[in-house]
């Protein structure tokens, strides 16, 4: 099951807060890696707080926690903190600004089974191959 | 014991952090919030690179003058290359990355291009009537948030200037002020308002427009942006009966569809209200000194981000010349990233030619972007190991204070800079 959302990506204080512990630390995977739903958005497609969603724009796709919003109501809208995991589903336009889109993205959410979360360092090596 | 330290993690530049040390470490940190603190107590155990370039696709250890060396063919050789990051330096180190941006004729940019590049467009269209954060404090009766969540990514901005702190005309703080929130999610910020306002996504600058349209006396429809009509006209009514507003603005407009014509709007509502009171504008920039970027870069070349120099003049075309045009139309062949990390910050088209590209790192510590570059350098921390200049997001410059040392051999972004720009010029000579 499956749910068409608009994606919207911002700062949080534990996603700032365990950056600055370091972008290598589980903390910081466990503050970023997270998909923040409405519990309406949850029910539809049936996943807990905890469970995996694959969350996938016209972009990319990544592999992420769901989490029940902190910050709602927002039906239809989910939320992922600024971060590799984010902006791994962002277009690349900045519509002549500089400024690419990094809210209001059309994304699908679905639940699946024991998906694995990448932490940040696997994440980017497993996208772009890796320099080292 | 150092008292007043400035925190140089956000543009709310808090200058009154009092850091304990204890054999020349940190041991405590008083005053700052969570994410300052964390910031000063991760400098002791922050996973902090050595001077590594890799060859034929081996990374290996090497020496401080060998990794700056290879840093400076890699820009001799490039034809375009990027120079990319600078919000957390000094302005000191800004001025000799613009030097260095020049001599190899680069393209020079900063964080403001994703975050407030648009609010910067908006400006130099219709002008920026703002103040200092000392102002709203003394003055302020009316504070608006619109697309910002300070609670998350200034969060002292409400204690120390804008809602609690007792001002000269506000003495009784917070009872004194009212506090509004426009937002497209109720946000932790949205819940401390007195009145919070549920923007649809996307649809900021219809609602900035029907405030506007209610301003200047005409009729709007039943609901706007999915805001009622008499909660529209609420909203004008406070706005045009205070004595002093002041409409902090985030992310929330410079990312969503309109950019700098949300700001455009915004601005142009602070124009229209100041016909009936005393309403301010300022944006919320987020990044420690991305502001003193800007201001190094005006004086510098004129312009305040996405500074083309490759033709050997200052060229300055957003949707051309900002770090993710370059990047996703694959223009730059080099990429020197310094006091940032857009390898976790950039959209994935971005991030895949950096990749591709040789890729300069001049960081104080691992990151995704570490992670793809050809050459690593490790920087001190600006305002905790290196002292400087910096400026708050109201354009105030503080001078931030050292309270450690850098760990042995590790530079200041100051002294690589400068290296390297030496070693440029040499091989140049050749
Ligand atoms: S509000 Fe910003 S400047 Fe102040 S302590 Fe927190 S992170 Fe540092």
């Amino acid at each position: 099951m499956s749910i068409e959302a608009n994606l919207i990506t911002g700062r949080t204080f534990t996603q700032g807060a365990t950056m600055e512990e370091g972008k290598g630390t589980k903390a910081y995977t466990k503050a970023a890696a997270v998909c923040e739903m409405d519990p309406e958005d949850m029910m539809k497609i049936g996943v807990k707080d905890g469970d995996t969603v694959k969350v996938t724009s016209e972009y990319g796709e990544v592999v992420l926690w769901a989490r029940r919003s902190s910050q709602y109501p927002h039906e239809g809208t989910v939320f992922i903190p600024l971060g590799p995991w984010a902006n791994a589903l962002l277009a690349p336009g900045t519509d002549s600004t500089g400024m690419p889109s990094f809210k209001d993205v059309p994304v699908t959410v679905e639940k699946v089974e024991d998906g694995k979360v990448l932490e940040a360092f696997e994440l980017v090596r497993s996208i772009y191959g890796g320099g080292n | 014991m150092v008292t007043d330290v400035v925190c140089p993690f956000c543009g709310t530049l808090c200058d009154d952090i009092d850091v304990e040390l204890e054999d020349g470490k940190i041991k405590n940190v008083k005053h700052a919030c969570v994410i300052g603190a964390r910031k000063f107590l991760g400098q002791a155990h922050a996973h902090r690179p050595k001077p590594r370039i890799v060859e034929n696709g081996e990374a290996k250890e090497v020496s401080i003058d060998e990794a700056i060396d290879r840093a400076a063919e890699i820009l001799v050789e490039a034809k375009k290359p990027l120079l990319y990051g600078w919000a957390t330096c000094t302005c000191e180190a800004i001025e000799k990355g613009v030097a260095l941006a020049e001599e190899v004729g680069g393209v020079i940019d900063g964080t403001t291009s994703v975050c407030h590049g648009p609010s910067v467009l908006a400006i130099q269209e219709v002008g920026y009537p703002t103040n200092t954060l000392g102002e709203v404090k003394n003055r302020a009766d009316l504070v608006i948030y619109w697309g910002a969540n300070p609670m998350h990514a200034h969060p002292r901005h409400l204690s120390r200037y804008s809602i609690f702190p007792r001002g000269y005309f506000r003495e009784r703080g917070a009872q004194d002020r009212e506090l509004i929130v426009v937002d497209a999610r109720k946000t932790d910020t949205a819940k401390l308002a007195n009145t919070f306002v549920q923007v649809q996504p996307g649809k900021d600058y219809e609602l900035l427009s029907a405030l506007r349209t209610v301003l200047n006396g005409h009729d709007i429809p039943d609901e706007v942006a999915g805001v009622r009509k008499e909660d529209i006209i609420k909203l004008v009514d406070r706005m045009k009966s205070c004595q002093f507003g002041i409409l902090f603005f985030g992310m929330g407009l410079t990312m969503t569809p309109g950019k700098h014509r949300n700001i455009n709007n915004a601005i142009s509502l602070v124009q229209d209200l100041n016909r009936y009171t005393k309403f301010s504008i300022m944006a919320m920039r987020g990044h420690f000194n991305v502001t003193g970027f800007g201001e190094v870069l005006t004086w510098t070349t004129g312009f305040p981000f996405a500074v083309d120099l490759t033709r050997g003049y200052p060229r300055y075309n957003p949707g051309e010349t900002a770090a993710n045009d370059v990047l996703a139309r694959g223009e730059a062949d080099a990429a020197f990233i310094i006091a940032s990390d857009p390898v976790a910050h950039f959209p994935r088209r971005s991030v895949e030619h950096l990749a591709r590209i040789p890729l300069i790192a001049i960081v104080p510590e691992e990151t995704p972007t570490t992670q793809l570059a050809d050459v690593v350098i490790p920087a001190a921390f600006t305002g905790i190991e290196v002292e400087g200049t910096a400026y708050r997001m109201d354009r105030v410059p503080i001078r931030v204070r050292k309270v450690v040392d850098p760990p042995e051999g590790v530079l200041t972004d100051e002294e690589i800079l400068e290296r390297i720009h030496n070693r440029v010029k040499e091989l140049k000579a050749k």
